[in-house]
């Protein structure tokens, strides 16, 4: 069997995702081994029209960009989104909270209105095309990745953690977050980061999005316990939840 | 000229998404019959709009949102974005602290140029399209890069809690600080760092000869602190090679972002049409206080304080790699000697507008944010390496073309494209966008 093509494209984001992937070090030497990279723009001259398997890091802000991702859809096999600004539209999606002429201004003042500053509400991959596998996080964590390349180099399917971070969390005897007057979602958060952040002194801001059927009732208890609001979680909500929406069927 | 227009080609290059850079830029070329009508270098990311998107986020959530400016630098700009904000709401933080994040910051300097020379550059140098045909050509060069990528990158999770993104930066303090035991052993593998970078040097060393000899005097603007006398990444005024030097929070009067006549394009400039930021600026500011592994590994190139050929920033910043590692090594026998401790940290908001600067691994990277009473954001202004150097770079092009468009299209092309990599570009952080047009 010939090794399956893959294309890396990047759409509106830090990259930092695709620096997790030169992030495997060592480890990236042998999955470039296994599989026949074809086009990777950060990383090389190459490029290619066909592929079996495109990576997608990046949220689609602009209409010229979803023509790209549906181009990119039509020729590939299996598409993958990586890191948050593709699985939910990440930090970007802040900017749906304003108005966006409003924000072209704030930005670019008298020269906001120019034409190559067009911009759109920020979507994430699947609100345009049909997403076959996510790997959440911001950024997108290494060893996952690898993983649910392998499980498709092996013909499997990855199980991606549906359970909230506080799984994790307390299996790593932290105490908790809110503990410290802090407002931490992980209560809704899907795992699979080892709950990183709590670990190292810091709330969950919620980077890999929500899990499936997020407990809301029992986060409303969590606020009445600490005596906060929803106004409160609100505001700590919008920073990587902001106008999360259905997937594209 | 007329010699000019018989012997050369016509040339036509449009490289749509240049590769193997951070975010995306075209470069345009057009000559006919040895006249140079059009050279332009463009940037078409997709802009983010991250000033807008702050405004309303409270004063502890605004390091987390920024640092999602850029993958590769996340470090720096959480650590200006932090900055700022204990600016505007009047906090100080501990030496500890201070010297905590210093070492963090030098951890991504390590990592960016490691991955910027080893990754993007090399290749060029080698005439391969990727470090991925190197690794059969040359195993031992790659594991090396590959080794001390990894060893910059375990360095900044330890101080920043992951690689990529920092989780342990609060404003006022650490949420997490490492131990003793950890520092101790990142001692020692810093130690070990040192063959491996030696051995990068004389790679890149031994293919030097490939940097094109293109010079062209420009005005070099970084950081620069004197007391006490550092090559510094994190404190002190910003300093031009002009021999001007401004307080930080008065950056708005140095990047001067503005339009010129032929062009829509917002440009910077100081003291002359434009200036340039990186390693290179860095060294042409501060290059006595280089520590002495940096120093030796300038001479080995040549370089000298007062160098204007821009592909030297990548010589520059092997020099640099040498330079944290020392500079690291050092700091952690401080903390050692001192001992860490936690510290409590409390904040009380207030209104107030805050400013800082530190040297993101690709430039001077500017933030300043303003809060109302409750701690949120309401305006916020900021000014990213590669905006400072885009100008630079147009006008690096406008001078190399005419001087290498003898050696023929390909030539020219990949001697662009090399330019343009050299400033180690990380266009997605470019919060401002420009469209250069440029017409003889």
């Amino acid at each position: 069997m010939s090794k399956p093509r893959v294309a890396i494209f990047d759409f509106a984001c830090c990259e930092g995702c695709q620096l997790q992937i030169v992030n495997l070090e060592e480890e990236i030497l042998d999955l470039i081994g296994a599989v026949d990279v074809v086009e990777w723009r950060e990383a090389m001259a190459e490029t290619s029209e066909e592929y079996d398997i495109a990576i997608i890091e990046g949220s689609i802000t602009r209409p010229e960009d979803e023509d790209r991702i549906r181009t990119i859809r039509s020729r590939a096999k299996i598409l993958i989104a990586i890191g948050a600004c593709a699985t939910i539209g990440g930090i970007n999606k802040l900017k749906n909270n304003f108005d966006l002429d409003e924000v072209r201004n704030c930005v670019y003042g008298e020269a906001g209105q120019m034409e190559h500053l067009e911009t759109g509400q920020t979507k994430a991959v699947d609100e345009v095309v049909k997403v076959d596998y996510k790997v959440h996080g911001c950024p997108m964590t290494g060893s996952e990745f690898a993983y649910v390349v392998r499980c498709l180099l092996m013909g499997k399917t990855p199980e991606i953690p549906d359970y909230p971070v506080c799984v994790e969390c307390k299996m790593k005897e932290n105490v908790c977050r809110w503990e410290y007057g802090e407002i931490c979602i992980g209560p809704i958060t899907r795992a699979g980061c080892g709950a990183k952040c709590p670990s190292a002194g810091f709330r969950c801001f919620g980077c890999r999005g929500y899990v499936d059927n997020p407990n809301v009732e029992a986060a409303k208890e969590v606020m009445d316990k600490y005596g906060l609001t929803v106004d409160d979680l609100r505001s700590k909500l919008v920073l990587f939840g902001s106008k999360q929406r259905p997937t594209y069927e | 000229m007329s010699n000019m227009e018989k012997n050369v080609a016509d040339v036509n290059i449009n490289v749509k998404h240049l590769t193997r850079v951070e975010g995306h830029g075209n470069i345009v070329v057009n000559s006919t019959k040895g006249r140079v009508e059009k050279v332009e270098w463009q940037v078409p990311e997709a802009p983010r709009f991250f000033e807008a998107m702050v405004r309303g986020r409270h004063f502890d959530d605004i390091q987390t949102i920024v640092s999602r400016i850029c993958g590769i630098c996340s470090i720096s700009h959480s650590l200006v974005a932090t900055k700022a904000v204990e600016n505007a709401m009047g906090l100080e933080v501990s030496e500890q602290t201070d010297m905590l994040r210093l070492l963090m910051h030098y951890s991504e300097q390590l990592q960016s140029h490691v991955l910027h020379v080893g990754y993007l550059v090399a290749p060029d140098l080698f005439g391969a399209p990727s470090v991925v045909p190197l690794v059969g050509k040359a195993p031992d060069a790659v594991k090396t890069i590959i080794r001390a990528h990894r060893v910059a990158n375990q360095w900044s999770e330890l101080l920043a809690g992951r690689i990529t993104h920092p989780i342990t930066l609060i404003p006022g303090g650490m949420a997490m600080i490492p131990k003793e035991a950890q520092l101790l052993e990142l001692a020692e593998t810093l130690k070990a760092t040192v063959r491996d970078l030696l051995t990068i040097v004389d790679v890149v060393l031994s293919v030097a000869a490939n940097l094109p000899a293109f010079e062209r005097p420009t005005e070099y603007v970084s950081l620069k602190q004197d007391n006490p006398p550092t090559y510094t990444f994190y404190h002190g005024d910003i300093a031009s090679t002009d021999g001007h030097v401004v307080p930080v929070d008065q950056w708005e009067s140095v990047a001067n972002e503005h339009v010129v006549a032929q062009s829509t394009a917002k440009w910077a400039k100081w003291h002359r049409q434009s200036y340039a930021v990186g390693a290179l600026a860095r060294f042409n500011n501060n290059a006595p206080l280089l520590s002495p592994l940096g120093k030796a590994v300038a001479d080995k190139f040549g370089l000298k304080q007062g160098a204007c050929n821009p592909f030297m920033n990548n010589v520059a910043q092997l020099a640099e790699a040498a330079h944290v590692v020392e500079a690291a090594l050092e700091l952690i026998d401080t903390l050692l000697t001192r001992g860490l401790k936690p510290e409590k940290v409390t904040v009380q908001p207030r209104a107030g507008r805050g400013s800082a600067a530190v040297e993101a691994p690709r430039g001077i990277l500017f933030h300043t944010y303003e809060f109302d009473s409750n701690g949120d954001c309401v305006a916020a202004n900021l000014c990213i390496p590669t905006n400072q150097n885009h100008a630079n770079i147009q006008l690096d092009f406008e001078k190399f073309v005419p001087e290498f468009i003898g050696n023929g299209e390909d030539a020219l092309r990949l001697g662009l494209q090399m330019l343009v990599r050299s400033y180690d570009p990380c266009i997605s952080c470019s919060t401002h966008m420009l469209n250069v047009e440029f017409v003889k």
